[in-house]
């Protein structure tokens, strides 16, 4: 290129020359990738190890029809020991449906009370409040499922044992919905006040606005809440180790006791000679827990996905 | 002005009570941000099937004036106002219901707001929320309000289309579409044409004119060339105070009273 204008200063300028801010944003830029990347990282690193430690259980031992049809997880059996997660997968997904049965309206009403109706002092004072019920220790929770909540389901209900799917789920029902309330409010205030404007002045009362535009503005973060709540369910381990009864068990009403395929790990895991079949067995849970988490997520987005893209 | 000759509709700001009925009167209206006046001591009258406009440079309380029209003040904990706005011989302050007031009055706002929802949708969410179910009669309302709000022409084979991926000229016309699906009998344009191509505004403007013979309008803008296009009267904000009300012309021609909407009005400031 040749240019008619002779340039101001001499050729080999500050336009050649890579200052000290040139080469920090070059820095900045490596470190934001590699941030970014370490998430990945992480991910595939857990699901290689836990596939490693519990690939042997799987090709070797493995009985498809008694892992998946059985209901005795006898591992530490001397004679035969079995491997049935039938009962430890139905204690896991009664616990977290009662649990989502109980969260996902309070975390959603609380959400649309604290997102659209609270104001001022009120709405800040929930917001902590909320964040504080978030961040208490899962520990804590099964204490109370333990001390607080068994007693009283024995009295109100008169069965022999507190510690059981009710327990744990409204326990676990508890612990999810500060979360989801969270997120479900962050997903409501993402909705543009335009669209409340514009609803109001057409003469829509205050429910009309929330449920035929806000709520359907805000339908992917909801989603996301939701999803976040039975990820947690799926993953909670102590509360619903110490609410739960932990014996193995198919559930047949609320009051039964159940064992969940998180507490098993914990409780197990540190019992077990490292690469026997018991431990590996462990780690096949994992892999469940883990592709489970992973289908829940996936089909999620194929779900909020797949609505708008259908729209368009 | 183009009327046709058969056009009864009177226009002198002067003229008689009777024979002209007030849809709107504003008496004595002061609007209070935090007791920041916005508007002070407004007097007028809107009449039927008029389009009225409000021209004057912004912050002049244009807006704020819409806003206590339809009670939007409710959205704003910091508005309040004193004085008096009847519509339709109502006090809008004392209504029992205040979402029937909002349904009589169409509101549409300078930046077009589509919601998130289909094209189809966004016309029959009004219908639909009081209480219109039948499909054949929502699918007449919406084509006739995307027709009157020259619309249809373009969104008919994509009614189920999200009505936030048209343009925005056409989400404005959407926006017009949805206020006309209220049947309201005042229609509120916010600066509607700041968002807008010259083309799409122009179309806009030919159906405020036939939407004359069905309703009032109040028609808020930046663009004095736009009010003397479309306004019969046109009341002039000023730093919060309703400098004059007068017939659009006049305000154009030099007749008016107050050298500052003169100037105004040729763009000597503002």
């Amino acid at each position: 290129m040749t240019s008619d204008v002779a340039p101001r200063t001499s050729p080999l300028s500050d336009l050649d020359r890579r200052d000290a801010a040139w080469y920090w944003d070059k820095l900045a830029q490596v470190l934001i990738l590699v941030a970014g990347l370490s998430g990945i990282v992480a991910v595939i690193g857990i699901f290689v190890f836990i596939t490693k430690e519990g690939f042997g259980f799987i090709s070797e031992s493995l009985i498809p029809a008694e892992f998946f049809g059985s209901i005795a997880w006898r591992p530490t059996s001397e004679t035969r020991p079995t491997y049935g997660i039938l009962a430890l997968a139905a204690g896991t997904a009664s616990v977290t449906g009662l649990a989502m049965l109980i969260a996902v309206p309070f975390s959603l009403g609380a959400a649309i009370y604290i997102g659209e109706f609270a104001e001022g002092k009120t709405r800040e004072a929930l917001k902590v409040l909320v964040e504080l019920l978030a961040a208490i220790p899962s520990v804590v929770w099964g204490f109370i499922g333990m001390t607080i909540l068994n007693p009283l389901i024995i009295d109100v209900f008169d069965v022999p044992v507190g510690l059981s799917v009710l327990n744990a789920g409204v326990i676990l029902g508890l612990m999810a919905a500060p979360i989801m309330t969270t997120i479900a409010e962050d997903a409501l205030k993402a909705v543009p006040d335009g669209y409340r404007e514009a609803a109001e002045a057409m003469g829509a009362t205050r429910w009309q606005v929330i449920f035929q535009v806000v709520l359907p503005a805000a339908k992917k973060g909801l989603v996301a809440a939701v999803l976040l709540g039975v990820g947690r369910g799926f993953g909670e381990t102590m509360a619903v180790l110490m609410a739960s009864g932990h014996a193995i068990n198919l559930p047949t009403s609320p009051f039964d006791s159940v064992r969940a395929i998180t507490a098993t790990i914990a409780a197990e895991l540190g019992e077990t000679a490292h690469g026997s079949e018991h431990y590996k067995a462990l780690f096949t849970l994992g892999i469940l827990l883990f592709a489970v988490t992973f289908v829940i997520n996936l089909t999620a987005d194929i779900v909020v996905r797949g609505r708008s893209r259908k729209k368009r | 002005m183009v009327s046709s000759a058969t056009d009864v509709r009177p226009t002198r700001s002067e003229a008689p009570e009777y024979g002209v009925r007030p849809l709107v009167r504003v008496r004595d209206l002061t609007i209070r941000y935090d007791d920041e006046p916005a508007l002070a001591n407004v007097t007028f009258d809107i009449h039927e099937h008029e389009i009225f406009g409000i021209i004057g440079p912004a912050g002049s309380g244009k807006t704020s004036f819409l806003r206590a029209l339809n009670r939007m003040d409710e959205f704003t904990p910091a508005m309040e106002f004193d004085g008096r706005i009847e519509f339709d011989g109502h006090d809008v302050r004392h209504m029992r219901n205040l979402y029937a007031l909002r349904r009589r009055i169409g509101v549409v706002f300078p930046l077009p707001v589509g919601l998130p929802m289909t094209v189809y949708d966004n016309v029959a969410l009004s219908p639909r929320l009081s209480g219109v179910r039948k499909k054949a009669e929502l699918d007449e309302i919406v084509e006739r309000c995307l027709t009157r709000a020259a619309l249809w022409d373009e969104v008919k084979d994509r009614l189920h289309a999200l009505g936030s991926l048209l343009s925005g000229g056409q989400q404005q016309r959407l926006t017009i579409a949805r206020a006309l699906s209220q049947e309201p009998d005042l229609l509120l344009l916010d600066e509607f044409s700041i968002a807008v191509d010259p083309v799409t505004t122009m179309r806009i403007e030919d159906v405020l004119k036939e939407l004359r013979d069905e309703l009032t309008i109040v028609l808020v803008t930046n663009l004095v060339q736009q009010a003397r296009r479309l306004a019969d009267r046109t009341a002039f904000f000023l730093m919060g105070e309703c400098v004059e009300v007068a017939e659009t012309e006049a305000l154009f021609t030099g007749e008016v009273r107050e050298q500052r909407t003169r100037d105004y009005v040729e763009g000597r400031f503002g």
